[in-house]
């Protein structure tokens, strides 16, 4: 039971880390890009603009 | 060799001389304050108890498709890279205290002289342990970072290659300076891995999702211009702007 917390632990704290905005940010980026592609639209530029935009919000951090 | 392989080993050198500075902090503290057998002997344990993992967890990532593969090692890595990157953002701006190895090296250095009474014996546990746990720890980051990145390419190797010139630096610098590596610029460091992750993050995500980059390879190098700019901006944005409170 102490590993499978300790797993767990682990990959809580590499996912979310100090700010579960990161990873909600990578998972906006994917699935805008799977409805655009879905919709046959291109879709390069949907991941640099989520985290383009994701990035530009830490100038709201104190 | 292309410019993505040129990107996979510099990214993959980077980051695991990141992890392998940490561990290397962690041994030197041990081993100064509580003798050099027993660290040792816990360094040698972590090397051994990692090598039983990668040699059995590395082959059953070869048998995972390359677009999921993709998907899932870019997306961590993505994350992965926001972090250190928000992380080195915000340090840079002054709005986050700088990682001070020297501070980390006296900190493990007092915690280790406190628990003294026990070095007197034959095996010192206590150092053992200390940098058992700091090795494995972040030998495991290092060998996550390895079979990762080098799995998304199917190019393993270029990934052990750049590992393995920075465990030849980090120890060469460890075994020369004798002291906590705060001559390393930590956070200039992360700054770089940071960009480079998310770059390339972006890039296999994106790619393992179906979506074909304009200049298929080159666009890694125009992510990284991108996201380098976009963070130089922020940080003298930050800079110019007073902080409410500091952190």
């Amino acid at each position: 039971m102490k590993y499978i917390t300790a797993f767990l632990l682990f990959w809580y704290d590499f996912i979310i880390g100090d700010d579960w905005r990161n990873a909600a940010a990578t998972l906006i980026a994917i699935v805008l890009t799977v409805g655009a592609l879905a919709a046959g639209l291109p879709a390069f530029w949907i991941f640099p603009v989520v985290i383009g935009l994701y990035l530009v919000s830490l100038l709201k951090t104190t | 060799m292309s410019t993505s392989q040129i990107f996979l080993m510099t990214s993959t050198f980077l980051a695991c001389a990141v992890e392998m500075v940490e561990a290397l902090t962690i041994v030197l503290a041990t081993g100064i304050t509580r003798g050099w057998r027993s660290a040792l002997f816990g360094v040698f344990a972590a090397l051994a108890a990692l090598a039983v993992i990668v040699v059995l967890l590395g082959p059953a990532m070869a048998r995972v498709p390359i677009g999921t593969m993709q998907i899932v090692v870019g997306s961590l890595m993505l994350i992965f890279g926001l972090q250190w990157l928000r992380k080195a953002i915000l340090r840079s701006a002054g709005r986050k205290a700088l990682h001070d190895e020297d501070k980390i090296f006296l900190a493990e250095q007092h915690i280790a002289r406190q628990n003294m009474s026990e070095a007197k014996q034959p095996m010192d546990w206590y150092a053992f342990t200390l940098t058992f746990k700091g090795v494995f720890l972040e030998g495991l980051e290092v060998a996550f970072i390895v079979v990762t990145f080098g799995a998304a390419q199917q190019r393993i190797d270029l990934a052990a290659y750049g590992a393995l010139a920075a465990l030849i630096i980090v120890l060469a610098a460890g075994v020369l300076i004798h002291k906590p590596l705060s001559r390393v610029p930590e956070n200039s460091l992360k700054y770089v891995v940071g960009l480079l992750l998310t770059s390339f993050g972006t890039f296999w995500t994106a790619e393992g999702l179906g979506v074909e980059w304009p200049g298929t390879d080159l666009a890694l190098v125009v992510l990284l211009g991108f996201y380098a700019i976009l963070a130089t901006l922020i940080v003298r944005q930050m800079r110019a702007t007073p902080k409410a409170v500091a952190v």
